[in-house]
């Protein structure tokens, strides 16, 4: 049997690939893939220890994330196209309008 | 089972691969493509894990749904002027050094702690079913179940309202 502690460190570096994409990258789009990165690897430490505590809660709470995402990637990218018709970008950094 | 490790390397190291391609990769489509790559792999292991729903759930939400919005999106902008502007300059070594700190402290807490003692009471291999699954979300789940799909309403209108013509 695979021991849980791959299965965590797996999601820990997928988490921390993800946080380096948010901090790196300066493309919203690629910031918003790099978010999901970061929800899935959540997902692989909940089913994982679901699996090793036999306890079903973690699937569940997997489905719930995974409803979450879907709901935040819908208002971004709504929130992106506005973005787009208004300002021409997506750069992150271009968007210094409530910067004093 | 050796196949069990066999199947665990690949899916782990084609899905760390493929998540460091969504960091670097300068095109916007390569990198949803790489993120598809990826979330199949995770799917895959959801499927080691003895837990068959979740990884249809996986690919069909992630894969078919979120990836396709992302797709979209990405039609909008203009692929070759998103290639060029690459990394930040200026914070990059800042957040290289956050993120080795983090790998280094995360990965000294899961294998010095007591995680390693965790195994399976039962014989591996055992499934948990989707009727129980959908038994417990609309028994003792049902009320995070109800606040869940009105966040999705909510979310559906929101999406509608922000990308609609305010000129109407």
């Amino acid at each position: 049997m695979i021991p849980l502690t791959w299965f965590v460190a797996l999601s820990a570096i997928l988490f921390i690939i993800g946080i380096s994409g948010v901090l790196l990258r300066r493309n919203l789009i690629v910031m918003l893939m790099s978010l999901e990165l970061i929800l899935n690897s959540v997902n692989i430490n909940f089913v994982a220890f679901s699996y090793y505590l036999e306890d079903m809660t973690g699937q569940l709470f997997a489905i719930f994330t995974i409803t979450i995402a879907a709901c935040e990637v819908a208002v971004a990218l709504g929130i992106l196209i506005a973005l787009v018709k208004n300002r021409r970008t997506f750069n992150a950094d271009d968007l210094d309008t409530l910067k004093g | 089972m050796i196949v069990e490790y066999i199947l665990f390397i690949i899916f782990a190291v084609v899905a760390i691969v493929s998540a460091g391609c969504v960091v670097t990769l300068r095109n916007p489509v390569h990198c949803a493509v790489a993120l598809i790559i990826t979330l199949l792999q995770i799917a895959a292991l959801f499927l080691l894990l003895r837990s068959p729903f979740l990884a249809v759930v996986q690919v069909f939400i992630y894969v078919g749904a979120v990836m396709v919005l992302f797709l979209f999106a990405v039609f909008l902008i203009d692929v070759k002027k998103a290639a060029m502007d690459m990394f930040k300059p200026k914070y990059r070594a800042l957040a290289y050094i956050v993120a080795l700190i983090l790998l280094v402290e995360s990965l000294f807490v899961i294998f010095s702690g007591g995680i390693q003692e965790l195994t399976r009471i039962t014989e591996a291999g055992a499934e948990v079913k989707v009727e129980v699954i959908g038994r417990t979300l609309f028994t003792s789940y049902i009320f995070p179940f109800e606040i869940v799909s009105v966040v999705l309403l909510a979310a559906m209108v929101g999406a509608i309202v922000m990308a609609r013509d305010k000129k109407e």
